[in-house]
């Protein structure tokens, strides 16, 4: 089985795809970089010249005065202690939240690429990982070996599994290595709020409480991780059942982009959020963004994720082992 | 022959879509020998190859390689099976030692040494690391038979081996292939719609048309069966009426008739055209093309 993964990987580094993808992450981090420089130094100029420790102070002490009024709601007294200690953190450690560290790049980053670009980078990789075979005929000679051809298709899957890793990764090393230039590589203990339910129109906050940046963002790499796999899994069986990667591409960008839309006025159509492309943008849940549609939690989108995953997984196996190669 | 066949294909059906492709197809081959597989474009020749090599599944039937099922016993069959299905379609962007080292991955029991060998049998020592997609047909076909041979099969399977080859090459590839199964005691299934080329490589052929095997037999006992007897006499016209009293006679090409070769009766057809005053110019035999034979089993059907 290694050797077959092997072989496969050597094909995947050959075609030359991961080196493109490497680039286009390379190319557009300092862009961002660059996007979100020029905004910090937007909010700069609008606060005038106050220095960060006086708003912060004042910040506080609003914080303060609201807790001491006897009129809040339990829970949210308990939210606000929460945000209080956060920001009592920040000034004690003499940390400016407006002024992010390459860490806090990384997060704000992969917060935006998990729904879009991640899974376009995942799906040029993967949707010619079949389909290449059948259309150069290869295929012929890859079956006609002494291998069953299940083993064969889960070499193709685990080299997937690798590849995906391995653009998730490049993604973290590249984004904190380029923007910590400008932004400075310090930050991982940073304290963020984290735990928000949503329910109906009202965002709950019980639940809430700190966790340090490096563990947010470790949080949220596993989840692109984990919407990277199952993307590239629905890729991966679009390619075992059609020879043309083109059309694999187009299918797959097509259900994208629609994800990307319906996420945006389908919150009146209930039955839409079992659609995988409207469940992809899990880190929304971690930092507590209000739901495309009513009911979606992160087990829930997780779940159908995972239902669409091992049904996508079930169907390349079965017709890659039945199928007569014409 | 008491040896176990190399292949051997039984009652081999296939439907698709209602549709009977293949219709009960039955053939084996015999260590050593070259089979040729016959028939015109769209006859099943291909899909039954594919059926053999396990690329498609048969709808009923069985296939025996080196006495292991191809169905039950996939991975046993596949390691006495060399194959190339169509063209030699190997990976562009890798090199021609890639392409094999990719192959020899695939079966454990292929040692690293036995790259050398075949890359040495084909002859291609001089570009191997060169990527195959700087390659020439001929050297691809060159290739493709190098990762045939890589796991020492004891059938190969080459179909339409000689497409796209200029004459040079397709003369090449018929000496190889007789090699290969002279010296490693290979038995090679070649499938063709060209006549010449059966014909010139060939033990044994299958004439294959519409899903059916319309004969199996030697190429030389076929041909001995169609032999012709050509006759040059004048005048024509006379010589013809008397032919035809005793057998079935043609006008052939170039002012001559063609009957049936009947050894016995022979010396009298000719005496009855010397009393009759005919001048026998010429008398030969002839065995027919190949060409010949095809129209004549299959009915007329034509072949490209």
């Amino acid at each position: 089985m290694i050797n077959l993964v092997r072989n496969e990987m050597l094909k995947l580094l050959r075609k030359k795809r991961l080196y493109v993808i490497i680039l286009i992450i390379a190319f557009l981090v300092p862009l961002f970089t660059y996007a979100q420089f020029k905004e910090i130094q937007d909010q700069r100029e609008k606060m005038g010249n106050q220095d960060w420790r006086t708003t912060l102070q004042q910040e506080i002490t609003d914080t303060q005065n609201r807790l001491s009024s006897s009129r809040i709601q339990d829970e949210w007294r308990k939210f606000l202690k929460i945000r209080l200690s956060q920001q009592q953190y920040y000034l004690e450690n003499d940390i400016d939240p407006r002024a992010p560290g390459a860490p806090t790049f990384m997060r704000i980053f992969v917060e935006n690429s998990i729904d879009l670009l991640l899974p376009l980078l995942v799906m040029v990789i993967v949707a010619d990982l079949v389909s290449s075979e059948s259309s150069g005929g290869t295929i012929k000679l890859l079956l006609t070996r002494p291998v069953k051809r299940w083993r064969i298709l889960l070499s193709k899957y685990l080299a997937m599994l690798l590849s995906i890793s391995f653009i998730v990764l490049s993604v973290a090393v590249l984004s904190y290595g380029i923007s910590g230039v400008v932004f400075g590589y310090g930050g991982w203990n940073m304290p963020l709020l984290t735990g928000f339910t949503v329910s109906g129109d009202e965002l709950l906050t019980e639940n809430v409480h700190i966790v340090p940046q490096w563990q947010y963002i470790l949080m949220e790499f596993g989840l692109v991780w984990y919407v990277c796999m199952i993307v590239g899994t629905l890729t991966f069986m679009l390619s075992v059942l059609l020879r043309s990667t083109a059309a694999v591409m187009g299918i797959m960008l097509a259900s994208l982009i629609a994800g990307a839309i319906l996420a945006n006025m389908v919150s009146s159509w209930e039955s839409a959020k079992y659609f995988f492309m409207v469940n992809l943008n899990l880190t929304n849940y971690v930092s507590g963004m209000a739901t495309p549609i009513e009911g979606m939690s992160l087990g829930f989108s997780m779940s159908v994720l995972a239902v669409w995953g091992i049904a996508g997984f079930i169907v390349a196996f079965v017709t890659f082992s039945k199928r007569d190669i014409y | 022959m008491s040896q176990t066949p190399a292949l051997e294909v039984k009652n081999l059906t296939k439907k698709i879509k209602g549709k009977q492709i293949i219709k009960g197809v039955s053939f084996t081959l015999v260590p050593g020998e070259v089979f040729g597989f016959l028939g015109p474009n769209g006859a099943g020749k291909t899909t039954t190859i594919r059926m053999i090599v396990g690329l498609i599944s048969p709808t009923s039937g069985t296939i025996k390689i080196g006495g292991k099922n191809v169905r039950t016993e996939f991975t046993e069959a596949m390691r006495h099976l060399g194959c190339i299905v169509e063209n030699p379609e190997l990976y562009p962007y890798l090199t021609g030692w890639e392409n094999l080292i990719h192959f020899q991955k695939m079966d454990s029991s292929i040692p690293k040494t036995r790259l050398n060998e075949v890359i040495e049998l084909v002859g291609l020592q001089n570009r191997i690391h060169d990527r195959v997609s700087t390659y020439s047909l001929g050297m691809r076909q060159r290739l493709g038979i190098a990762q045939a041979l890589l796991g020492k099969p004891k059938v190969l399977i080459l179909d339409e081996p000689t497409n796209g080859l200029d004459p040079a090459g397709i003369r090449e590839m018929r000496e190889f292939i007789r090699q290969l199964a002279r010296d490693e005691n290979l038995s090679v299934l070649v499938s063709s719609h060209l006549l010449s080329e059966i014909q010139l490589m060939c033990d044994r052929v299958a004439i294959i048309s519409k899903g059916s095997v319309l004969r199996t037999d030697s190429v030389d006992n076929l041909l001995a069966e169609q032999e012709r007897v050509i006759w040059r006499a004048e005048p024509i016209q006379v010589a013809k009426e008397i032919l035809s009293m005793e057998t079935e006679v043609t006008e052939g090409p170039d002012h001559t008739l063609i009957t049936l070769y009947n050894e016995p009766l022979l010396p009298d057809w000719n005496e009855k055209l010397v009393k009759a005053g005919v001048k026998v110019k010429e008398m030969r035999t002839q065995l027919p093309s190949l060409e010949d034979l095809f129209l004549e089993v299959t009915g007329g059907e034509s072949i490209d």
